[in-house]
């Protein structure tokens, strides 16, 4: 381990001179902070903060594209999941904790369909690795929304029916089949 | 004779509302004011009905929690010593108003009124002795919380106590030889003075380094950063670490009280107490050429508000200093007090004597 000493000056070692920059310094913030604060107070320039707060329930910071909120299903037009059990978001999730028992669907043109479909988000770690995986467009993490806290393991597992009722947040939505939404202009990923 | 006291009572009553009531709402512009330095907002969610007032609500809840917690003795410490601690903490810090001159005497109805709770004449002294006696309420909460680390903590704040009453007594008397008296009375009005004809004679003139000196030793006195050591609120055991409920809740108003007091005494002694430059009791002045009356009682009442004025400025301050600097290493507190603030008070008053002997 190396020490690195710093010996006062003499200037420095009056404490004086030191002690009225670090005073101007603060005493700046304050004055400019201030100045802003009544300004905005009677309604003057806005646009100028004078915190750099976020009133956290009240404001909130725009999120990322590739923000990974609560899972989604997407839906069919006929409002069944777009999922076809193939088991793939099952098999990458690092936590094991999505659940799928696997049925056979009428239609031969779609094989299998989920007959139950549960995430258990006490578990989950938000990797995203199951929306990455999945190859049917079925499974997504744009709903921009935070997990919410329940008084159950049960209220935090999410079932397949609730999944496939939850829409993508507008803006953040990476699926060109979001249920109600047309394709977007931008890439999805917002790359 | 009833009138006198009540006259007493009266003045009692302005000083304790005020003194009161800023050191509440000092609590809520310590947050606001280091919020505000820091570039954050601060505390503002204790709404009544959805109105807020920018966290004005704070003091009153944080009164409402401190009252309604568990007060709680340590079983093995000493219950009546315990609960006396914290009253000698808010007492010693309220009595020294009661010597600070608030306004120049106000003629009314015949009667002339000091405006000072008690004309003693020997305020500084007095200033001086109950700042001391705060010492006691550290040592005894820490002796009576029957707690080794509460007792390391006063020990430690006793020390840094008693080491900067040192250099804050021996930097007063550079002011009491500039005004010739002991009287904080007979020191404001001496402040009303000028020299050569346009600068006001305050302490600060007269006396910026003893200024430099008395504001620190005084901060240290009132155990706020950079000399929060006896509490250390974050990290070292302070004295105050068996109290809980309103008892932890007088040490904390106690010590925003202190701040008050430090406040009123720097105006008092270097501020020029409640003097405003160029305004006399005859009204505004500019020395030599003219005098614009002003009535009696508007010229008290501005003398009084800048008074009040002033200690706000002061609190400020010394919020400022609190949220600015970093905290003293304890040999670093001892080698300053012992080793800078004593010698450098002791070249004061020599240099105050030359010069007073010069001419
Ligand atoms: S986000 Fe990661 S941990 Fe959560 S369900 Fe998907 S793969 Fe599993
Ligand atoms: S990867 Fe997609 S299609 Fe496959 S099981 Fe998971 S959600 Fe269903």
């Amino acid at each position: 381990m190396k020490i690195v000493g710093h010996n006062l000056t003499t200037k420095e070692s009056f404490y004086f001179f030191e002690i009225a920059k670090g005073l101007w310094i603060t005493s700046r913030h304050f004055i400019y902070n201030m100045y802003f604060h009544i300004a905005h107070l009677l309604g003057k320039y806005p646009e100028v903060p004078a915190a750099v707060t976020i009133q956290y329930p009240e404001e909130k910071i725009p999120l990322s594209r590739r923000w990974r909120g609560r899972h989604r299903i997407n839906a069919r037009p006929d409002g069944s999941p777009r999922c076809v059990a193939c088991m793939l978001c099952e098999t990458v999730c690092p936590v094991q904790c999505i659940h799928i028992v696997a049925g056979e669907h009428p239609d031969p043109a779609i094989e299998k369909y989920p007959v139950s479909f549960e995430i258990d988000v006490t578990r989950c770690c938000w990797c995203g690795m199951c929306e990455e995986a999945c190859p049917v467009d079925a499974l997504y993490m744009d709903t921009g929304k935070n997990p919410e806290p329940g008084f159950s393991r049960e209220d935090l597992l999410y079932r397949k029916e609730q999944l496939v009722k939850e829409m993508p947040l507008p803006g953040c939505q990476r699926s060109l089949n979001a249920p109600g939404q047309g394709p977007m202009e931008a890439n999805p990923l917002g790359l | 004779m009833y009138l006198d006291v009540i006259i007493t009572l009266l003045k009692i009553a302005i000083v304790f509302g005020f003194v009161l009531n800023v050191a509440a709402i000092l609590s809520w512009a310590e947050r606001k004011q280091s919020a505000v330095m820091q570039d954050r907002i601060g505390a503002n969610r204790a709404d009544v009905l959805g109105f807020r007032i920018f966290g004005l609500f704070h003091p009153i809840a944080d009164t409402i929690k401190m009252l309604t917690k568990e007060d709680w003795v340590p079983p093995a410490g000493d219950a009546f010593v315990h609960t006396l601690a914290p009253f000698l903490a808010l007492f010693t810090a309220l009595v020294v108003f009661a010597v600070i001159p608030f306004g120049d005497t106000l003629h009314i109805a015949g009667r002339d009124i000091p405006l000072q709770i008690a004309d003693l004449n020997v305020g500084i002294l007095f200033i001086v002795a109950f700042g001391g006696l705060g010492f006691y309420s550290v040592v005894l909460a820490g002796w009576s919380s029957e707690n080794k680390y509460s007792l390391l903590g006063s020990i430690r704040a006793a020390a840094q106590l008693i080491s900067y009453e040192l250099a804050l007594g021996l930097s007063i008397v550079g002011i009491v030889m500039a005004y010739g008296s002991i009287e904080l009375d007979d020191i404001a009005r001496g402040q009303g003075q000028y020299v050569l004809g346009v600068i006001p004679y305050w302490g600060i003139v007269a006396q910026p380094l003893g200024f430099i000196l008395f504001f620190t030793a005084a901060m240290a006195e009132t155990k706020r950063v950079p000399f929060d050591l006896p509490e250390s609120e974050s990290e070292i055991i302070g004295y105050f670490t068996e109290y809980s409920g309103m008892k932890f809740g007088a040490f904390w108003m106690g010590e925003f009280i202190e701040v008050i007091s430090v406040a009123g005494v720097v105006t008092a002694l270097y501020f020029g107490g409640w003097q405003i430059p160029f305004l006399s009791n005859q009204g505004v002045f500019i020395p030599g050429l003219f005098t614009i009356p002003l009535p009696h009682l508007l010229v008290v009442l501005l003398q009084v508000s800048a008074f009040g004025l002033k200690v706000l400025f002061f609190c400020w301050f010394m919020l400022l200093v609190r949220w600015t600097l970093p905290r003293f290493r304890y040999d670093q507190l001892m080698a300053f007090g012992w080793k800078f603030m004593v010698p450098l008070a002791l070249v004061n008053i020599a240099v105050t004597g030359l010069i007073k002997y010069v001419f």
